[in-house]
């Protein structure tokens, strides 16, 4: 993982329409990412409580996977999405809200991803996810 | 009186009154017994990758998530709060570009405490699914 990769990763959520329209940033410590969903109003899915919607959750989860992934593999195309599973631990408040990704497997075509999220503390999650992802051929330059 | 979030049709309720729904710009399609059909249309700010055009696959788990509770808040006495357990979802292959997407959910089991959901999506032709999902949701019952 290098400085580079992550400025390419940033310059692409910055491209990236559907980031933008969630407004998803990424920190980099040492080699461990962190991705930041502020709160926005218009991420809200029910306005009783009020708590973020669950797609958004489900739907950062996922890039947080696409962008771990595209960090570790530079070089690829973005990987394309075989199935996620979400589960839902605690309602999404209207706050800021974090997730890492765990790499558990990245084999030749197929990777493993598990992302956790969390709002106050990591040790109480929002949600959890487990992905697969399909590998694509290196760009070609 | 103007409609607020309680007095709204369920219909309302589900798009104008989600603040992420209506960004989105989700509308009802559909709605009867335990099946509800959403859609979301094609706008330049949801693609995921401005090279394909494609919209996101996370608007797709967006409309996937709220269609299934539409189902559910369908399929018999509303629930006072409708909570997603776990949601899997298969991505069978990209949307075409510059395509929305439409879902239909299905509950097919509705307990006091759990309603289970299946839903699919599709850019164009129904039987040429984009993408197809198993929810579970945990329903808490007005006192």
């Amino acid at each position: 993982m290098s400085e580079e990769a992550f400025t390419r990763v940033e310059a692409f959520l910055e491209r990236a329409p559907y980031a933008r329209f969630l407004g998803l940033r990424l920190e980099l410590a040492g080699d461990e990412m962190t991705a930041i969903l502020p709160f926005a109003p218009h991420l809200v899915g029910n306005p009783i409580l009020p708590a973020l919607h669950g797609g958004v959750i489900g739907a950062f989860m996922e890039m947080t996977a696409l962008a771990q992934l595209s960090l570790v593999q530079p070089e690829r195309r973005i990987p394309k999405t075989i199935d996620i599973t979400i589960e839902y631990l605690r309602p999404g408040r209207a706050q800021d809200t974090f997730a890492r990704a765990t790499l558990r497997k990245v084999g030749r075509r197929v990777a493993n991803v598990q992302v956790e999220c969390w709002q106050d503390s990591r040790t109480r999650p929002v949600a959890g996810m487990t992905g697969h992802f399909l590998l694509r051929e290196p760009v070609q330059t | 009186m103007a409609e607020t979030y309680e007095t709204a049709s369920p219909g309302d309720r589900m798009t104008t009154f989600v603040p992420h729904a209506a960004a989105l710009g989700m509308t009802l399609v559909a709605i009867e017994k335990g099946t509800g059909v959403m859609q979301i249309a094609w706008r330049d700010d949801l693609v995921g990758d401005p090279e394909t055009g494609v919209i996101a696959s996370g608007v797709v788990t967006a409309l996937i998530d709220h269609t299934c509770g539409l189902a559910i808040s369908s399929a018999g006495e509303v629930p006072a709060t409708i909570a997603t357990l776990d949601l899997r979802i298969d991505y069978l292959r990209p949307a075409g570009a510059r395509l929305g997407v439409t879902v239909q959910a299905n509950c097919y089991k509705l307990t006091r405490s759990v309603g289970f959901v299946r839903a699919q999506a599709w850019d164009v032709d129904p039987s040429d699914l984009v993408a197809t999902a198993q929810a579970s949701f945990m329903l808490t019952r007005p006192e």
